[in-house]
């Protein structure tokens, strides 16, 4: 939790469903605020330039990179993270197609890309293999290669293409 | 069906690791949290080469939240030893010894300089930038082969050159009188490994003096024994774990400044510390693959039989040699003759010290590299020979095994002809020779092209006594230890160290086919030393090769001694029992059966054991393997050029190996998807850049060319198979296969899609502005 | 990937936003902050205090305008990728605003911040420079409006001085004999342009009868390619045109290409570009 810090402003968030009355340093980074402060460590910190994605979360229902985004600029909203998607254990369909298409392999950038697939698939815009790579353009994976991420998204949305 | 027909050797069985991984409930290091930890940061040279003046410490010890800060020189006396490197490789190699602090001269952009430790990270970041350091900057060795000439800048001033070793391998003259000889030379750059998750460690102090690490290793095993000899502690007072690691591909084969640097300070201030790499910092502070300058020639008669081979490989060491550094170029040593007998071979390495980040084992490590530049030459010979590539390949392929090759190592099997069948099966070669014709002649602006890479590879590190004879200095074994519950599950503890190989549920089928029973009755535990305490960890493709070997042993013994068991029991001979699938029957009595499961339990209730039998199942076998393992295959890339742009992406990409037996289809097909694709990269997208003062210019992930999906198509996979007869159960490894043999298809493919245009070469990777500039100085 | 300390304050309001920046000379503007934070983990920005405009709601709008129409500061690329008047009536810039980075910057990145930041690497200052957009900056002295060509001022620099906002982003309706074409080149998809060409192009007989080119990442800001308009003005073909579309520019020499190279690019894409908004 916080050991002090400057310029602290008080944030609202509520996360997988919880509430949470915070107070951030305004430089506190979204994705460490889910991970130190709340102990949510499923979002994982994977680059340090907003580009491999692994910190992707939900906010208000849209990806975002929780790396990009301050803290106090997520007052007022709502996030999942990877910690939130499953209903009463069960894995969602998303999860669960990882898992069947083996994926996955160190599972690191595995929270980022399941959340980035959410939202692809929910905004309606994971319609064949070709639009479904060209969503994922914002998280990297170095072990699977992607093809079998692009097959356990295709068989969640039914995409034979 | 029985449940090893459905979960044993050969099932596509779904992952045991996935479930946490998925929920979010990884154990990565980042994500321990231990009370009264302290962070630390460090300080890191800006320049290649420069001489530290001085330190001043004062503001940044004065910083809010600062705890200590340490110099090189304050640390001095924590090390008992230099840094290690693990392989000489000859007798005279140059090792200039390196600490975890450079204290007087910085040799690299990356080396660390100075530690700050801070109550929090934001803190510890805060006060690092206050730490001031005057250097005096000094002339960088930046290219690999100038620096091998000693033309320019030394690294390290006082060896007097900057060539650490040179190393031959001699076993016949090259015919220079030969119908045909193809000569050229080949740059492969220094490539970042880029395992997503950057490294990392926690070291806790624990009473009595000793210490726990966690680390982002791939190497717990090795990382304890070295890093307890470094810091002068007893082997026994430091415990090494390596939870849920984020991917290694090599990186993480190593003992690290930060491994080490936690430790001391750990110690120092009684507090546990944490270091988390950035990845910018990774970027130059985690080793480096690659960064060769090979000069290949085959010697061929006119009808396209090879006679001979010489290589010259000029390997660039970066800065210092890490652990394995130096030997990294000799693991491609015998290979560079590949599938292909070819009587004469010759080839000579010589290690070069440079300024930039230390290079080790990357994905394949000193493999790919001789594929590389084989597989591009095989090429050029068949054109120079006015021969169809594949038939050149073809009338060159060792087709009789087990084969001893001109570099001196047996393979013990394998079947080229077959794998190249199997992939011309899948190509439709003539359809895209055909689109390749039609969008020549009528000039279209995207080109195609097809390239092949045939090729084999020796994994499965390793042969102890080779591993002697070659100057390294442990073995190549494997341990492993399967313990029969009384409930009939089944204990397995395996001195493999995963990190998203999937041990845990291949492990889990292997005893499940041996002993008979269900995957999920297995528990396998890795990756602590203390549950662990024997093993040699994951990398060069052994983990399968090696410790399922040893895995199978240990299965062997624990057969045995429930054979003893069980013909106690039913009271008969051992010797009329036969075992399939778990369950021991009388010969002729088919109805007097009992299970290694009931074996478990007789050993545990111990009232009817054999005089003098020990009351347990349970079984440890360390298994030293007899040969590398020899997987091959053949692969053919697809790639459109747009002759415009000099854009080249891959369309297609059809992969067959021969991995011998496949124990889950599921696992073997995912590591050649990610090797295919870590060589796809090589050859279209990534390169460690740097600039002639040696600072590294794209060390982001932002300019660090790693691709996404939106880049690459899906891949055709399939397999042909010649069982490992070194092997117990006929497998080989597949962890590097892909990154082996996909990079040269993929520049073959380039250079074919361009040939009419009169391009014979361009270099990894094949940037859009290279291809241009091949397109452009063709017309010329 | 931590940024140096600052200070934030919420703006309520457009006048509460301005008078807290003119309180403090080295406030900077927070908006989507995918400009911004990205500099800030990195140390490059190392502001006293952000000014957070983000909840200026009313400022996320896409609105006819009669002949033009007007999208607000803080309209999120992906709203104005999925915006209906855009694609009715300027769908350069609804399209384009769909290739800014990736869809989680898409869903967070504003179209006012991504222009107001000046990379010459972006693709949305390019399209605006070739619309000749309008700009609305408000500050102290009230409210002006800048074109396009008096917008962009050099390497990370706009019109928008210090202690004012851009609100507003007025774009003209193209007509039925207006093609377009904006295409850049890349090597992944989630990068910045090495080179991309906005390309608009008024149809007559199905030849151009004139166009509007502009380049992305071929100087320090994007840059109308003059020669080529001028040779499409005077009939010359797309081919002949598009062969001067380096002339005069000074591109940078970088990891990802060379002057050269950029220069080779600016010519292939501005040859397609117009071929394709005449297509």
């Amino acid at each position: 939790m916080r050991k002090g810090g400057r310029f602290l402003r008080p944030v609202d968030l509520t996360v997988n469903g919880v509430r949470y009355e915070l107070e951030l340093e305004p430089r506190d980074l979204l994705v460490h605020v889910l991970r130190e402060q709340l102990s949510l460590t499923g979002t994982n910190v994977g680059c340090d330039t907003s580009s491999c994605g692994a910190c992707t979360v939900l906010l208000d229902g849209q990806s975002v990179k929780s790396c990009t985004i301050l803290g106090v600029q997520a007052d007022g909203t709502t996030i999942t993270t990877i910690e939130g998607l499953a209903t009463n254990g069960e894995l969602h369909p998303v999860q669960q197609a990882f898992h069947d298409h083996h994926a996955l392999q160190c599972g690191y950038c595995t929270p980022g890309m399941v959340l980035a697939a959410v939202s692809l698939i929910e905004n309606g815009e994971a319609r064949d293999r070709a639009a479904i790579r060209a969503g994922l353009e914002g998280n990297l994976c170095r072990c699977t290669g992607y093809h079998n991420i692009i097959e356990a998204i295709a068989d969640v949305t039914g995409s034979t293409s | 069906m029985s449940a090893t027909e459905t979960w044993g050797i050969g099932a596509p069985l779904k992952r045991k690791e996935d479930d946490p991984l998925l929920r979010g409930r990884g154990t990565y290091v980042d994500n321990l949290d231990l009370p009264g930890t302290v962070v630390m940061v460090v300080v890191r040279s800006p320049y290649a080469h420069a001489r530290i003046m001085s330190i001043d410490l004062a503001a940044a010890k004065a910083a809010e939240g600062v705890v200590a800060v340490f110099t090189g020189a304050d640390l001095r006396d924590d090390w008992k030893a230099a840094m290690p490197c693990a392989w000489p490789v000859t007798e005279d190699m140059k090792n200039p010894e390196h600490f975890p602090l450079a204290a007087s001269e910085a040799n690299y952009q990356g080396d660390g300089v100075a530690v700050v430790i801070a109550d929090t990270r934001a803190h510890a970041v805060d006060a690092a930038e206050l730490v001031d350091v005057d250097y005096e900057v000094l002339d960088a060795a930046v290219d690999v082969a100038i620096a091998a000439q000693d033309g320019g800048a030394l690294v390290h001033e006082e060896l007097g050159t900057n060539v650490s070793y040179v190393w031959p391998l001699e076993t016949g003259t090259f015919d220079a009188a030969a119908d045909v000889i193809v000569k050229h030379t080949y740059y492969q750059p220094p490539l970042i490994p880029n395992a997503i998750e950057p490294r990392g460690v926690v070291a806790r102090p624990e009473p009595g003096g000793d210490v726990t690490l966690w680390s982002s290793t791939q190497v717990p095993h090795l990382l304890r024994l070295l890093a307890a000899a470094t810091l002068g502690m007893s082997e026994t007072k430091l415990r090494v774990i390596a939870p849920d690691v984020g991917g290694g591909f090599g990186s993480k084969l190593d003992v690290y400044a930060e491994e080490l640097l936690a430790i001391a300070i750990a110690r120092r201030l009684g507090s546990p510390v944490k270091w988390i790499e950035e990845r910018s910092e990774n970027a130059v502070s985690t080793i480096h693959g690659r960064d060769f300058v090979t000069t290949l020639e085959l010697a061929a008669t006119k009808d396209g039989k090879i006679t001979s081979l010489r290589a010259n490989v000029i390997a660039s060491m970066g800065a210092y040699l890490q652990l394995v550094t130096p030997g990294i170029p000799l693991l491609g040593a015998w290979i560079y003759a590949g599938p292909y007998a070819i009587p004469n071979y010759s080839v000579t390495f010589t290690g070069v010290f440079t300024n930039t980040t230390p290079t080790d084992a990357y994905r394949g490590a000193g493999r790919p590299e001789a594929t590389y530049v084989l597989e591009r030459t095989m090429d050029l010979l068949a054109k120079e020979l006015g021969m169809d590539r594949l038939e050149l390949r073809r009338r060159n392929f060792i087709t009789e095994f087990p084969a001893t090759i001109a570099s001196g190592l047996t393979i013990d099997s394998g079947d080229y002809h077959a794998s190249l069948d199997r992939l011309l099966e899948h190509l439709g070669l003539e359809q895209l020779e055909a689109e390749q014709r039609a969008r020549r002649d009528s000039g279209d602006v995207k080109q195609i092209g097809i390239g092949f890479s045939t090729y084999n590879e020796m994994c499965g590190l390793a042969p102890s006594r080779i591993l002697g004879a070659i100057r390294y200095a442990a073995g190549g074994w494997e341990s492993a230890t399967i313990r029969c519950l009384p409930t009939g599950t089944f204990q397995v503890v395996t001195g493999t160290s995963p990190h998203g190989q999937g041990h845990e549920t291949a492990w889990s089928q292997i005893v499940a086919e041996q002993l008979g029973c269900d995957p999920s009755e297995v528990e396998v535990l890795h990756g602590d030393t203390s549950i662990s305490p024997y093993g040699l960890d994951t990398y060069g493709s052994r983990s399968l090769p090696v410790g399922g070997a040893a895995l199978w042993s240990a299965g062997e013994k624990i057969i045995e001694k429930a054979r003893q068991i069980v013909a106690h029991q039913l009271e008969v001979s051992a010797d009329d029992l036969e075992y399939a699938a778990g369950t021991f029957t009388v010969k002729g009595s088919p109805d007097k059966e009992m299970t290694v499961k009931g074996a478990a339990w007789s050993a545990f209730a111990a009232h009817n054991l054999p005089d003098g039998m020990e009351p347990n199942l349970e079984a440890t076998a360390t298994y030293d393997p007899p040969n590398f393992s020899w997987p091959g295959g053949a692969h053919a890339a697809v790639v459109e050029v747009d002759t415009g742009t000099g854009d080249a992406r891959l369309i297609r990409y059809v992969a067959i190996d021969d991995v011998g037996t496949v124990v889950n289809p599921l696992i073997v097909d995912g590591q050649v998807h990610g090797g295919i694709t870590q060589g796809i990269a090589t050859a279209l997208y990534e390169e460690a850049i740097y600039d002639e003062d040696g600072n590294l210019a794209n060390g982001t992930m932002a300019m660090y060319l790693m691709p996404s999906a939106a880049e690459l198509p899906s891949y055709q996979l399939d397999r042909t198979e010649s069982k490992a007869t070194d092997h117990p159960f006929g497998a080989k490894g597949v962890g590097e296969t892909g990154t082996i043999a996909a990079a040269p298809a993929v520049i073959n493919a380039v250079i074919d899609a361009l040939a009419h245009l009169g391009v014979t070469d361009i270099q990894m990777p094949a940037t859009p502005e290279r291809v241009w500039r091949a397109i452009e100085e063709a017309k010329q | 990937m931590i940024p140096a300390a600052f200070d934030y304050e919420v703006a309520e309001s457009v006048e509460h936003a301005l008078a807290l920046l003119a309180a403090d000379p080295d406030a900077r503007v927070l908006a989507g902050g995918h400009s911004l934070v990205p500099a800030l983990k990195l140390r490059i920005a190392r502001p006293s205090k952000l000014v957070d405009i983000g909840r200026l709601s009313d400022l996320a709008y896409v609105r006819d305008a009669g002949s033009q129409l007007a999208i607000g500061a803080l309209t999120r690329h992906a709203a104005v990728h999925d915006d209906p008047l855009l694609q009715e009536h300027c769908p350069i810039v609804s399209t384009t605003a769909g290739q800014v980075g990736d869809p989680q910057v898409r869903h967070r990145g504003t179209i006012g911040g991504s222009l107001a930041h000046g990379d010459p690497a972006s693709d949305l200052p390019t399209v605006m420079l070739a619309l000749d957009a309008a700009f609305v900056i408000v500050g102290s002295g009230g409210e002006r409006t800048v074109g396009a060509g008096d917008f962009f001022t050099g390497v990370f620099r706009t019109a928008v001085g210090p202690g004012e906002l851009l609100i507003e982003i007025r774009v003209p309706k193209l007509g039925d004999a207006t093609g377009w074409s904006y295409l850049k080149y890349h090597r992944r998809a989630q990068d910045w342009a090495t080179v991309g060409v906005a390309a608009l192009v008024q149809h007559e007989n199905g030849t151009a009868a004139s166009a509007s080119v502009a380049l992305t990442n071929m100087g320090g800001t994007p840059l109308r390619a003059s020669a080529v308009e001028a040779a499409i003005a005077a009939g010359s073909s797309v081919a002949e045109a598009a062969a001067h579309a380096a002339d005069g520019t000074e591109p940078s020499s970088d990891t990802a290409a060379s002057a050269e190279f950029r220069a080779h690019l600016a010519r292939v894409l501005t040859e397609r570009a117009l071929t394709e908004a005449l297509a």
